[in-house]
C-alpha cells in the first residue's frame, strides 16, 4: 500500500509523456524503444484528426453514463426527474449529506473492513506461497499454480449453499469475518498468480548474495524480495481490494443489519426509499469512488492483474 | 514480448531441477511457505463442494423439516427435466455469449482507436476504464433507473430531446426493461466489460513487433491487409484469453440480473446463478439447488479445461522464446 504513490506517479509521468499505454506494456528494451519511436509518427500519419475525433466521441459515449451519474448526484430530485434531462440545473451537495444522515457510514466501514483485512490476509498467504512457486520452486510447481487457478473457475454460486449452512451452523451469519475469509479465498488465486509473475522478476544474484550472508526465509522475504517486488505487491493489493469491495453475492446472502456492506446498502436503499434518482446517483457515486480512485491509480498494472499476470 | 510468464524459465533454473533430489527435510522447507495458502484454499474452496455433492443427494426442503433423507440421483433428474432450469441454461448461454462477443468486438475497436497517438490519449484511456471500475451493483442500478426508466431515464430523455429538436411534441416513451429485458441486461453488462476486453487487446496491439509492421508498410501492404494478415494472427492468443477470462466471470453474473430484472419478466432473464439462488432462498429446495450447483460446476470444468489449455499455451509460448 505504501508504494501506491510510486504507481500513481508512474501513471502521471506516463500521462504527461502522452503514452500511458506504453507503461502497461513490458518495459521495452533500448532497441525496442527505438523501433517504437520509428513506428509511432508513421501510425499517427495514417490516422489524422478524423480518427482522433472518432476516438474521443466513442470515449465520451462510453463515459457518458458515469458522467451522468456524477452530475445527477449533484442535482436536486426535481431537476433529476425532468424529461428532457436538465443538464445545467444548479448543483447541490444535499444528496450526499442525506446519505450520511441516513446512515451509509457503517456500511462503508464494513466494506472497508472486509476489503482491507481480506487484502492483507491474501498478501500474507500469497507472498510466501508465490516465493515457493517462483524463487525457490517446489517440485511440480506448475500443477500447484493450476490447482489454485482452477478454484477461481468454480462458480461461487455452487458453493453458496454449503457456505451459508456452515456459516449459519457456527453462528457466523451477519459477521464481517465470514466475508473476510470468503474474500480471502476468492482473491488468493489472483494474488498468487500475480505475485508469482512479479517475484519471478526478482534478480537471482541479489537472492544468492542474501543467502550467502546466511539470511533466513523471513529476512530474505522482508529485506530482499519485498522491496524489489513492492510495485507488484501494491498492484496486487489494489486488485484484491477492488474485487472485495465490489463483491455482492456473498454479502447480500450472508449479512443482515450489523455487517452489511456498501453494495447491500445500495440495493436496500432503493427498496426502502422508493425511487429518488439524485439520491441513488449520489449513493452509487460514493460507493464506487474508492475503486475508481484505486483503479485509476493502478491503471498501468490493471491489465496484468486482470489477466492473472499473463499479459504485461 | 507482452505476453510473458517468466515462470517457465524458472522451471529450468538450477534450483528447480535439483529440488526433487533434495533430502526430505529440505524439500519440506521449500514447501513450508506454500502450505498456509494451500491448506486455506483447500478448506475454504473444496470442502463446500464436497458438502454440495452430499446435499445434492438429499431430499431437503427447509419448509418441510424432518423430511430430510437420501434420494440418490433423483435431484439430478429434477434438474434435467425442470423447465425453469432449462430456460436458465439457455439464458445463461445467450447472456454470456452475447456479452462476451459484443464487448470483445467493441473492445477490439476501442483498442485499435487507442493504439495510435492522439491528443489526450492517456485521459481517454482513463475515462474508458471507468465503466469497469464502477461497482457492478451501482452500475446495474444506474442503468435500471437513470438510463432505462421510461419516464425520466436518460435514454428516453435523449430521444425526447431529439424528437423535440425536430418539432415533435414528445419523443417515444419506451419501457426498455419490460419490452427488451435480455438486451437491457446485455447492454449494461457489455458497457461494464468492454473496457476489460479493450485493456487486454490494447496490450496485445502494443506488443506487436514494430519491425514486422514496418516491413509490411515497406512492402506496400494497406492498413486493412496489415490488420488481416499480421495484426489479427498476432492478436489471436490475446483474443482467446479475453474470451475465456470474460466467459468465466460473465457466466457467474448475479448482480446485474438480481438488480435490473430479478430474472423476469417470467424467466426471460433468469440465468443459472440467479435460478440457483431462487431455488435456495425462495423455494428452499436445498437438495435441488445443490444438484443444479453440481451441474454448473461440471459445465464450468468442461469450459475451464479449454481455458487452462489456452493459459498453458501462453506459458509454452514464452518458454520457447
Amino acid at each position: 500500500m505504501t508504494a501506491t504513490p510510486t504507481t500513481r506517479s508512474d501513471a502521471l509521468a506516463a500521462e504527461r509523456s502522452g503514452s500511458p499505454t506504453e507503461s502497461s506494456a513490458a518495459p521495452p528494451s533500448a532497441p525496442r524503444r527505438r523501433l517504437r519511436r520509428q513506428r509511432d509518427p508513421d501510425v499517427a500519419a495514417h490516422g489524422g484528426p478524423i480518427w482522433t475525433l472518432v476516438a474521443w466521441i466513442v470515449t465520451l459515449f462510453f463515459f457518458a453514463p458515469v458522467a451522468w451519474m456524477v452530475l445527477t448526484s449533484f442535482h436536486s430530485e426535481a431537476d433529476a426527474a425532468t424529461n428532457p434531462p436538465s443538464l445545467f440545473a444548479p448543483l447541490t451537495g444535499a444528496n450526499y449529506d442525506l446519505l450520511f444522515s441516513r446512515g451509509i457510514r457503517p456500511f462503508l466501514i464494513n466494506s472497508a473492513t472486509a476489503a482491507i483485512i481480506s487484502t492483507l490476509l491474501v498478501l500474507a498467504l500469497a507472498v510466501p506461497a508465490a516465493y515457493a512457486l517462483s524463487i525457490k520452486p517446489v517440485e511440480k510447481w506448475t500443477d500447484v499454480m493450476f490447482f489454485f487457478l482452477s478454484t477461481k473457475f468454480l462458480p461461487a454460486i455452487a458453493a453458496l449453499l454449503p457456505i451459508y449452512l456452515i456459516v449459519k451452523d457456527i453462528g457466523m451469519l451477519d459477521n464481517i469475518w465470514s466475508l473476510v475469509i470468503l474474500y480471502t479465498a476468492m482473491n488468493l488465486p489472483i494474488a498468487l498468480w500475480m505475485m508469482q509473475s512479479f517475484l519471478a522478476e526478482v534478480p537471482k544474484e541479489i537472492l544468492e548474495a542474501a543467502e550467502v550472508d546466511g539470511a533466513g526465509l523471513l529476512r530474505v522475504l522482508w529485506n530482499v524480495v519485498v522491496p524489489v517486488a513492492m510495485p507488484g505487491l501494491a498492484a496486487t493489493a489494489l486488485i484484491c481490494f477492488i474485487f472485495s469491495w465490489n463483491e455482492f453475492m456473498f454479502a447480500v446472502n450472508l449479512t443482515a443489519t450489523r455487517s452489511a456492506t456498501a453494495p447491500v446498502f445500495l440495493v436496500g436503499f432503493i427498496t426502502n426509499e422508493g425511487l429518488f434518482l439524485a439520491r441513488l446517483c449520489a449513493a452509487a457515486t460514493l460507493v464506487s469512488l474508492p475503486v475508481l480512485i484505486a483503479g485509476f491509480a493502478a491503471q498501468d498494472k490493471l491489465v496484468r492483474g486482470l489477466s492473472l499476470g499473463a499479459v504485461k | 514480448m507482452a505476453v510473458t510468464t517468466t515462470a517457465p524459465s524458472r522451471g529450468t533454473a538450477p534450483g528447480a531441477a535439483t529440488s526433487s533430489r533434495l533430502p526430505a527435510a529440505a524439500r519440506w522447507a521449500r514447501r513450508a511457505p506454500l502450505l498456509p495458502a494451500l491448506i486455506f484454499t483447500i478448506i475454504v474452496t473444496q470442502v463446500p463442494f464436497i458438502a454440495t455433492l452430499i446435499i445434492s443427494s438429499l431430499q431437503w426442503n427447509v419448509l418441510r423439516p424432518g423430511e430430510r433423507h437420501f434420494v440418490g440421483l433423483s435431484n439430478y433428474g429434477t434438474v434435467f427435466t425442470d423447465k425453469r432450469l432449462r430456460a436458465a441454461v439457455v439464458n445463461t448461454i445467450t447472456l454470456t455469449a452475447s456479452v462476451v462477443l459484443i464487448s470483445l468486438v467493441l473492445g477490439l475497436l476501442l483498442a485499435i482507436l487507442l493504439d495510435r497517438r492522439f491528443p489526450g490519449r492517456g485521459l481517454a484511456r482513463t475515462l474508458l476504464i471507468a465503466p469497469f471500475l464502477v461497482m457492478p451493483v451501482a452500475a446495474a442500478l444506474l442503468w435500471k433507473h437513470a438510463l432505462y426508466n421510461p419516464t425520466y431515464g436518460l435514454l428516453n430523455g435523449v430521444l425526447n430531446w431529439i424528437w423535440q429538436l425536430f418539432g415533435a411534441d414528445t419523443g417515444p416513451s419506451v419501457d426498455w426493461i419490460s419490452s427488451t429485458p435480455m438486451p437491457a441486461v446485455v447492454a449494461a453488462l457489455v458497457w461494464q466489460w468492454t473496457p476489460f476486453m479493450m485493456l487486454i487487446l490494447l496490450a496485445g496491439l502494443q506488443a506487436q513487433p514494430s519491425d514486422v509492421l514496418e516491413a509490411a508498410r515497406v512492402d506496400g501492404a494497406g492498413a486493412l491487409k496489415t490488420f488481416r494478415f499480421i495484426t489479427l494472427p498476432h492478436l489471436r492468443q490475446y483474443l482467446e484469453l479475453s474470451v475465456l477470462l470474460g466467459s468465466i466471470y460473465i457466466v457467474q453474473t448475479f448482480d446485474a440480473v438480481f438488480t435490473i430484472t430479478q430474472g423476469g419478466p417470467g424467466t426471460a432473464t433468469t440465468n443459472l446463478p440467479y435460478e440457483i439462488y431462487l431455488t435456495m432462498f425462495r423455494k428452499y429446495e436445498y437438495g435441488e439447488a445443490a444438484a443444479a450447483g453440481v451441474v454448473v460446476v461440471v459445465g464450468t470444468i468442461i469450459v475451464a479445461t479449454f481455458a487452462l489449455r489456452v493459459v498453458s499455451s501462453l506459458f509454452r509460448e514464452e518458454a520457447r522464446r
